[in-house]
């Protein structure tokens, strides 16, 4: 339907917001790279000169490097997978009839609208703290010793947190798709006896599939970044460093701007790797 | 969507999905109820639930404290802008890519996305010297720019799909009217788009107004939004739960308000394209 | 064409117009200050400032200490400009002023009287023999414990404890059902954190961190006895989740009245003992840090001091401020309005010879905690560094944190003292690397 005409207008349209990014990109990017080939130390006196490959190899051989990795894949596919699971359990519940399902709508969704500082804040210090927190008190009164989450289950707790602000999300689109769903296809399933289970694996499932992978999208590129959570609550001890939070400490805390630019690169390669896996499963289903 | 379902069935799951609601939603239930006890109340143990003296002597200190009422202001100039400023620069992208889409547009797609992907600590040092030598540190121009460029490409994502579920022999027909481009756009297919551009703002409202690392690392004292309001009652000395509560309360209360209130077109919007 | 030319002229009158605005109006001073509560009482008094000085504001930025600790340093390195006024502690001190980055205060007016400044703050504050921050509250650390608990232990604390009679002490008052532990220690990460105190641990054992060669020395006898004392006495004398405990999260289970002892900074004191905060005001009572008989205390020395940012366009004012927030006056006006117990203490000698200050209870032993500490000093053998619970360069506040981070895990039972200190040593000799010692 496009005519030459239209086509050049929406080249046209397109170049804002194109360039825009296009922008925000590189020029960044660029200023990193150009970093992480220096020694770079504002605190010694900023500029030290070219050093070549020195911080790319350094930052990779340091002991910290590929425990960072992994911390971050296991937060990233632990929320991932603890919001999808539930989500759909939840996105099943509430599509269900029911009394007040716009009240229990919103007290499900209300987690979404909660900054990140803030409810890792009122984790932190409310509910897991161990002596004053919530979940202690819980604990004590059922006579158990109280857990120290932040310390001894440091990535589960992390999980648990960034669970919470992003079940919501996960719950809303999956219920979105669910309520999409042809209901007289699942009634007939219904009278012609299939069990639930296999009316949810063989109709809702497949149904399903495409908006799960659009909150597996669109939450690892948001998870991929988590800092606040991190931040806030265990500041990377106890093995919840992740590379984002490591060049945070090169950068921030180490004040080595060359070591922790290797890193910032590094990262990119990683969130690439990442995006190329994921644009495969998620560019076949943006087709359809 | 009516399936006929037995009155014992319906109990059930309204207590279960009440159940799970309330479950979800108690942290922030906590932290409102907390804001309105004493420190000592706050502590106290066991925890006491609603039976204790309700005060605002919290919100009085907060007030006192710090100016929320420009830190508010700061937040929704800076969500506001940057979410209108993205959609100005996205529609067009949105529709070109909708209606006039070439081979190359899921990869422009895709890679719009994968922008989003650079790490924010990664490139705080390169920004922080490019604001400072635009002159752009602590003001709310700077954050509605940056924020606006972070959350473009999921602007220009949610509005490209639902762009797309807009029948395009609709806008052939107007073609075959004579409608101009312009028109085309003005009274055909902006009527049509506004509930998935609404969904869009909100979305995209929420995600600025929630943002904390640029907000807090680019601003001082001017331009300061809520998420630095709170950095200023994270772990002070001695007894501070109740104050966190209120401070806390106070800096989600307004998104979450705005949230209840335009869910349902919220959710309408939210499909991502998931919904076929 | 004529269009053009007045909407030129407009849009330069407005901006003439918004600049005009701009300069016309007061002077404003940017204060980045840390969310504690001698500034917080600060920023109350702030009215006291602006009557004596019309034609400057005052807007604070006040952040939670890590936090600020990011934005000014970062503001600094880049020379960002946003702070006029900077609230900084005596580690950033000598390094930013080496750098060049402070305005020198040694002209803050007749009355300022800089040399009744405690002798100890002014040189770990100055860079060369200039003063380069002024020092707002200062401090050194301390043993509070309860009256009441070493009583009932059947225990007497004395005025200088060792580490061996602490441990004895810690022992005898735990009482893990009732919810006492008898010692509360720093296990969160953090240079400022639990390596500040670690450190003094280390230091009276007679460990350091580096030889006269900047040789990392996590690796040797006197760092495995401080790091396996510390660790010990936690596992049976502290509380739950002692690793993510800081000095706001011990100070609170102090306050309850949750634990026997506390050695952390002498400022707490006044919050211990404060009755509006605390319910054990009435039973605390103070020692000095501990020892070894190695001929080093425990104790610290720090303080959080105001700074003048170099390239300010308000670097009058600023002084001006910071010269009231510093004064004997300030101290004058706090005890008016909150009582001689809330005043900002460790900075001043003045303060000490007061009658009124000598009252109260933990006025003198903060003295002769701060009198005990020589940052320039601060080991049994030889170092080529200054500080006591931190090691003045740059590069300290990345190597404490991830240090700290090892210890803080070897307090949550997820590794051995042995593996702390092994990682610990793997991890500052790469840093050290990196910056290029060696």
């Amino acid at each position: 339907m496009a005519t030459q005409h239209s086509r050049s207008a929406a080249q046209f349209m397109m170049m804002p917001a194109v360039v825009l990014l296009l922008g925000w990109m590189l020029v960044p990017l660029v200023m990193t790279l150009y970093f992480s080939f220096k020694k770079y130390l504002p605190l010694r006196g900023g500029d030290l000169g070219w050093v070549g490959f020195e911080n790319y190899a350094r930052f990779l051989s340091s002991s910290t490097f590929w425990p960072s990795v992994q911390s971050t894949l296991i937060i990233v596919g632990g929320v991932l997978v603890i919001t999808i699971v539930f989500g759909v359990l939840l996105a099943l519940l509430l599509d269900q009839p029911m009394w007040g399902q716009g009240v229990v709508r919103i007290l499900v969704i209300a987690p979404f609208f909660v900054m990140p500082t803030v409810s890792a804040l009122v984790w932190k210090n409310m509910f897991m703290d161990p002596v004053n927190g919530l979940l202690a008190h819980l604990w004590k009164f059922f006579g158990a010793q109280p857990v120290e989450w932040l310390s001894n289950y440091s990535l589960f707790s992390i999980i648990l947190i960034v669970s919470w602000q992003w079940l919501p999300f996960a719950t809303l689109i999956l219920l979105t798709a669910i309520q999409s769903l042809d209901s007289e296809q699942l009634e007939a399933a219904e009278m012609d006896g299939a069990p639930p289970l296999s009316r949810f694996g063989y109709i809702i499932l497949p149904h399903l599939s495409r908006a799960i992978t659009i909150v597996l999208l669109i939450q690892t590129i948001f998870l991929l970044s988590i800092f606040a959570e991190i931040f806030v609550t265990t500041q990377g001890s106890f093995g919840t460093r992740t590379l984002t939070y490591l060049i945070y400490q090169r950068v921030l805390e180490s004040q080595n701007v060359g070591l922790g630019s290797a890193g910032g690169v590094y990262a990119i390669i990683l969130a690439n790797i990442v995006a190329i896996f994921l644009m495969r499963i998620v560019g076949k289903n943006l087709d359809a | 969507m009516a399936r006929a379902v037995t009155k014992q069935r319906k109990t059930i799951n309204t207590i279960a999905a009440w159940a799970v609601g309330l479950l979800i939603f108690f942290p922030i239930l906590w932290t409102i109820l907390t804001s309105f006890k004493t420190e000592a109340q706050a502590i106290s143990d066991p925890p006491v639930f609603l039976f204790f003296d309700w005060t605002l002597e919290n919100y009085g200190v907060v007030q006192e404290r710090s100016d929320y009422m420009r830190f508010l202001w700061n937040s929704v100039i800076i969500a506001g802008g940057s979410t209108l400023l993205g959609i100005i620069v996205a529609v067009p992208a949105a529709w070109s890519m909708a209606f006039v889409p070439s081979k190359r547009t899921k990869d422009i797609l895709l890679w719009m996305l994968s922008t989003k992907m650079l790490p924010a600590v990664g490139v705080l040092y390169p920004i922080y010297l490019i604001f400072i030598s635009l002159g752009l540190l602590d003001t709310r121009i700077g954050l509605v720019v940056v924020m606006m460029l972070i959350n473009l490409p999921i602007i220009v994502w949610m509005l490209y799909t639902y762009f797309r579920e807009i029948p395009g022999e609709i806008l052939e027909a107007a073609r075959m009217d004579g409608a101009s481009l312009k028109n085309e756009i003005l009274y055909v297919l902006t009527p049509m788009a506004v509930p998935g551009i609404a969904s869009t703002i909100l979305l995209n409202f929420i995600l600025a107004w929630n943002e904390a690392f640029w907000t807090l690392n680019l601003t001082a004292a001017k331009a300061a939004p809520l998420t630095a309001f709170i950095a200023s009652y994270s772990s002070p000395e001695g007894l501070f739960y109740a104050k966190l509560s209120a401070a806390s309360t106070m800096a989600i209360a307004p998104i979450l308000i705005l949230g209840w209130f335009s869910q349902k077109q919220l959710v309408r919007g939210l499909t991502f394209g998931a919904v076929k | 064409m004529a269009h053009t030319k007045k909407l030129a002229t407009y849009s330069l009158s407005l901006l003439a117009g918004v600049s005009m605005a701009f300069g016309a109006s007061a002077e404003t001073l940017t204060i980045a200050t840390v969310n504690n509560g001698d500034m917080i009482r600060m920023q109350g008094l702030t009215d006291d400032f602006t009557s004596k000085n019309p034609g400057i504001e005052l807007e604070w930025v006040t952040l939670e200490e890590n936090v600020l600790r990011q934005r000014v340093t970062q503001d600094i390195a880049t020379k960002g400009g946003q702070f006029d006024v900077m609230t900084i502690g005596m580690y950033e001190t000598p390094i930013w002023a080496a750098q060049g980055w402070l305005v020198p205060l040694d002209d803050l007016g007749d009355d300022y009287d800089a040399d009744d400044i405690l002798p100890a703050m002014r040189s770990g504050l100055s860079h060369d023999g200039t003063l380069y921050a002024a020092p707002f509250y200062g401090e050194s650390s301390m043993v509070m414990y309860r009256t009441d608990l070493m009583e009932k232990a059947g225990l007497e604390m004395p005025e200088a404890p060792t580490w061996d009679f602490i441990a004895e002490a810690a022992r005898a008052m735990t009482d893990k059902e009732n919810e006492i532990y008898g010692i509360c220690l720093r296990g969160k990460a953090g240079w400022g954190e639990n390596m500040a105190f670690i450190t003094t641990v280390a230091n009276s054992f007679g460990a350091r961190w580096f030889d006269e060669n900047w040789k990392p020395q996590l690796d040797t006898p006197e760092w495995k006895e401080a790091i396996t004392f510390y660790y010990d006495l936690m596992q049976e004398a502290g509380p739950p989740g002692a690793s993510t405990n800081g000095f706001n999260e011990n100070l609170a289970l102090f306050q309850q009245g949750k634990c026997g002892m506390w050695i952390d900074a002498t400022v707490a004191a006044s919050f211990v003992t404060n009755p509006n905060d605390s319910t054990v005001a009435d039973k605390v009572g103070f020692a000095l840090a501990p020892d070894t008989g190695k001929g080093k205390r425990a104790n610290w020395l720090w303080a959080w001091a105001l700074a003048i940012p170099a390239g300010t366009d308000a670097e009058e004012a600023a002084k001006k401020f910071v010269a009231w927030a510093t004064s004997k006056d300030y101290l004058e006006l706090v005890a008016s309005k909150e009582g001689w117990a809330n005043v900002p203490p460790g900075s001043r000698t003045s303060l000490y010879e007061n009658p009124e200050y000598q009252k109260v209870p933990f006025a003198k032993m903060t003295l002769e905690s701060i009198n005990a500490a020589d940052p320039g000093s601060p080991t049994v053998g030889e170092v080529p560094y200054v500080g006591i619970q931190y090691v003045a360069i740059p590069e300290w506040a990345g190597i404490g944190t991830a240090a700290g981070q090892e210890f803080s895990a070897m307090l949550a039972g997820q590794q051995s003292p042995d593996e702390a200190l092994e990682k610990a040593q793997a991890l500052v000799t790469d840093e050290m690397e990196a910056a290029g010692y060696n």
